[in-house]
């Protein structure tokens, strides 16, 4: 099998604008198929802002992204319809409906994609909570979980349709660390389960180091490094090496855009 | 002085443009929701769920301010017409009144408060969560999904309420009329039904359907162009953009029944 088979998401020289700010400086990178990839970084370093073009949700300025061999950057209607019926995506704060009860959330796709029957819609909605530790919760409302719960409840609903690819934004973010380490664990067991490609979105070491099988480190919107677990920890990249030791950032000041920016409120 | 002058015209070149942006977006929002009564099946079950939410739970707010408003319209009827000596008209007047103009503005006004500031917070709600984005990623589309069932339940349900404000409306002016004042009911009720014609009727509906419209649409365009129309983020954006919401609606409502009235009198 060539790579080009194997690949399942392919970057080539991506570049996005918010406006006059470059915020995605020419990315390149690709992701196996059945591989935990983990995108790193900062706040501002345009990890988010990746995640948005990987899921269709943002066109760049330039640059190709495929994935599953289609280009996402330029596919609308029924063939990007498609696409996502075979992605599943758990957002950060899992972005449930809040005028339906758990339940009929992680139904909604299942009943909007599927002919399947009220009977075979519910017993698949009790699997994935029960593989989500969320048994018996299917009639509460998502203001009645914790944050824990609604990631959890989010990631149930994202691989309802057993999507071969899965993406998962800031799964520990605003966790208790017993919590953060059952979904680094669930994440795990789903790949081993259901053989998907998962790609994190992440600041958090440890839970980075825990389930990736590579790492991919976004600074100030560039890649800095794409590597293993190991790779990363070994790497000489100051910036890598401040990241893991978690030092504050030690930027040389220039005293006359200092002064600039004082005075004029512009850079 | 030309430097002042200059950032003046820049100001006013830079409202311009986004006066126009917002209007052309308002109108692709609108266009976008409709031809999804063409390009998808009909929104049914959540059509009638949202029927429940617009028309079935405002039905006691419609009672009671349809109630008042015939009471108060008949008390001022009734003090000006016994100095003409005309009193016999009372109920011509009220129920005239009612269901040509106040009938149809007052429970738009109702609708606003009641579900256009609610429908437009839920739908700025659901876009600082990323619903909009979780419902993309699903591919559902949302101007299927969420809006067109909105807009639908607003179309059917804000001529009934309108045409439930006109009878307590003309209820309430009988309470008045008649049984507070002596009015003999013959004359009230007769005295409307010689005066109303068809038109009167066709007129009070037209301008409930647009307002159904005009309310549902400019509501939840507003919610949901929060990201992009509102400087602030979070519950100050939803506020604001439910406040905008509210305004905008209203002023549209009575430019439109201006317009209506002027066309069809």
């Amino acid at each position: 099998m060539t790579s080009e088979f194997q690949d399942i998401i392919e970057v080539s020289n991506l570049v996005t604008h918010y406006g006059q700010r470059q915020v995605l400086k020419n990315l390149n990178f690709s992701v196996k198929k059945g591989e935990i990839r983990v995108i790193m970084g900062g706040s501002g370093s345009g990890k988010s802002t990746l995640l948005n073009h990987l899921l269709a949700l943002l066109k760049p300025t330039s640059g190709s992204i495929f994935v599953d061999g289609l280009d996402v950057v330029n596919i609308k209607g029924k063939p990007l319809a498609n696409l996502r019926k075979k992605m599943g995506v758990a957002f950060q704060g899992g972005a449930l409906f809040s005028s339906m009860s758990v339940g009929e959330n992680i139904k909604l796709p299942l009943k909007r994609h599927t002919r399947l029957g009220e009977h075979t819609i519910d017993i698949m909605t009790r699997l994935k909570l029960e593989l989500m530790g969320l048994a018996g919760f299917e009639d509460l409302m998502p203001s009645e979980l914790s944050g824990g719960m609604l990631k959890r409840a989010g990631l149930a609903r994202a691989v309802i349709m057993d999507p071969k690819l899965l993406f998962f934004d800031e799964p520990s973010a605003g966790l208790d660390p017993v919590t953060a380490v059952e979904l680094d664990e669930l994440i795990l067991k789903l790949r081993d389960a259901m053989n998907m490609t998962i790609v994190v979105v992440t600041h958090e070491l440890e839970s980075a180091f825990k389930i990736a099988d590579k790492i991919t480190v976004l600074f100030d919107g560039e890649i800095a490094i794409t590597g293993t677990v190991d790779e990363i920890k070994q790497s000489k990249d100051q910036r890598i090496v401040d990241l893991i030791n978690r030092r504050p950032r030690n930027e040389q000041v220039d005293a006359e855009q200092y002064i600039k920016r004082l005075t004029t409120g512009k850079n | 002085m030309l430097a002042v002058t200059k950032r003046k015209i820049e100001h006013l070149g830079d409202a311009g443009i986004s006066l126009v942006t917002s209007c052309a977006r308002l109108g692709l929002f609108l266009a976008y929701t409709l031809s999804r009564l063409w390009l998808f099946r009909f929104p049914l079950q959540e059509t009638v769920k949202q029927l429940m939410f617009v028309g079935a739970r405002s039905v006691p707010l419609i009672a009671i301010s349809g109630l008042f408003t015939g009471m108060v319209l008949a008390l001022q009827f009734y003090d000006t017409l016994i100095r003409f000596g005309s009193v016999d008209l009372l109920g011509a007047a009220v129920a005239m009144s009612l269901i040509r103009e106040l009938g149809p503005v007052m429970a738009a006004l109702m609708v606003i408060a009641r579900v256009g500031s609610a429908t437009c917070a839920e739908i700025g709600i659901m876009r600082n969560e990323q619903q909009f984005d979780a419902l993309d990623c699903m591919a559902i589309d949302s101007y299927h999904y969420v809006m067109l069932p909105r807009l639908i339940a607003a179309l059917i349900s804000v001529p009934l309420l309108t045409a439930m404000f006109d009878v307590f409306g003309i209820g309430g002016g009988y309470v008045v009329g008649v049984l507070i004042h002596g009015l003999s009911d013959g004359a009230y009720l007769i005295g409307m039904s010689d005066a109303i014609v068809f038109n009167d009727v066709l007129m009070g509906m037209v301008k409930s359907l647009l307002f159904g419209l005009i309310i549902m649409w400019i509501c939840m365009a507003k919610g949901f162009y929060l990201h992009i129309e509102q400087k602030q983020a979070g519950a100050e954006g939803v506020s604001q953009a439910t406040t905008q919401a509210v305004v905008l609606s209203a002023v549209l409502m009575l430019f439109v029944d201006y317009i209506v009235s002027s066309l069809m009198l």
